[in-house]
């Protein structure tokens, strides 16, 4: 069940790159996504003042709700690492959304993006670790018994590794079963307006995935801060 | 008890009755070779329906505890919204993981060109 129709490859063919933007159409929108959340950027910081104005002020909101957020979650050492954090939120929200507009299509609906996002949030919360406590970073894989750390270290291991499947197939899965229920739907039964109803729940849905895989990140870099038990 | 007994055995029969009747059929190589692709897409449907059923179970504890939350006390109505939701997603992730399955199981077919060429010939 492939789309109908999609602009950016579209506008790829007209330029001469049609083959790869057919290939690998969710590379192109999340370069879309990338320059749209760029150029708002951009426009948010260009006359940056005390009273904030338009602009300025949405941007305000965001990024203040989301610090409190976090901050509250990770307490005040993980208020370095929310840049990344707020990214995740705000890249994987701008992308969930776009696949709610038709001609365009969400690039986490393929589980390259989601496993690529995944793999730097796990990263990182070793990298968290290992800059906080050294190396008696491997204390949190242990366990408080000592004759059973090795058993632990294998179930930590698998656990870590479990993390990352677990943060990029919910996303991919959430997203592509969305993808196809609106396709369906809107070949079944597309005059009578039949997707409306999924496309309502595809709001909630885009909302609360970026949220919880967002969440989940700050939840796995509080772990990683925090002291062995 | 003697109640879910007979319910569960009632269940497995039929399962099995269900089941057995791929086995019992006359067939030839080509038939044999589609019943892989049948039993794929079987596969596909019915684990969907039981993950499906385990989810509806879980959010309704969820929903239950997070409403029971709120009548206490609809000042924290905020919070314990928020984490109810946060809930409902990772429950909803389990149902999500057989749905993945399901979808490799029909789109993404692995071994489908070794098995296909084992009945070729």
């Amino acid at each position: 069940m492939e789309h109908p129709i999609l602009f950016l490859p579209a506008l790829f063919d007209a330029i001469g790159l049609g083959h790869f933007a057919h290939q690998c159409p969710h590379v192109i929108y999340s370069w879309f996504v990338m320059l749209f959340l760029i150029v708002c950027g951009f426009l948010a910081t260009k006359g940056i003042s005390m009273v904030p104005t338009k602009w300025q002020n949405v941007f305000e909101v965001v990024i203040g709700g989301l610090e409190d957020f976090t901050v509250d979650i990770t307490g005040e050492d993980g208020r370095r690492f929310f840049p990344i954090l707020a990214t995740v939120f705000i890249y994987i929200f701008v992308q969930n959304l776009i696949g709610l507009m038709p001609g365009l299509l969400p690039p986490t609906a393929n589980l390259n993006t989601n496993l690529s996002m995944a793999i730097v949030v796990f990263i990182m919360t070793h990298v968290i670790g290992v800059m906080t406590h050294g190396p008696k970073y491997i204390k949190q894989f242990t366990g408080p018994i000592w004759w059973l750390a090795p058993l632990l270290l294998v179930l930590e291991t698998i656990g870590h590794l479990a993390r990352v499947m677990s943060l990029s197939i919910r996303l991919f899965g959430n997203m592509m079963g969305k993808e196809l229920v609106l396709l369906i739907l809107f070949v079944l039964a597309g005059a009578y307006f039949a997707p409306f109803p999924m496309l309502v729940l595809g709001l909630l849905v885009c909302f609360i995935q970026a949220f919880v895989f967002y969440l989940l990140s700050t939840m796995y870099f509080t772990l990683a801060l925090e002291e062995a038990h | 008890m003697f109640k879910k007994l007979s319910f569960s055995t009632l269940g497995s029969a039929f399962l099995l009755l269900a089941l057995s009747t791929v086995a019992y059929a006359a067939e030839e190589t080509a038939i044999a070779g589609l019943r892989y692709f049948a039993i794929s897409v079987l596969a596909a449907g019915a684990p969907v329906g039981f993950a499906a059923f385990g989810c509806g179970l879980g959010m309704g504890n969820a929903i239950r505890g997070g409403l029971e939350g709120i009548a206490r006390n609809p000042e924290a109505s905020g919070k314990v919204t928020v984490t109810m939701l946060i809930g409902l997603a990772l429950i909803e992730a389990l149902t999500i993981y057989a749905l993945v399955i399901a979808l490799i199981l029909i789109y993404a077919h692995p071994q489908s060109a070794t098995i296909a060429a084992l009945f070729a010939h």
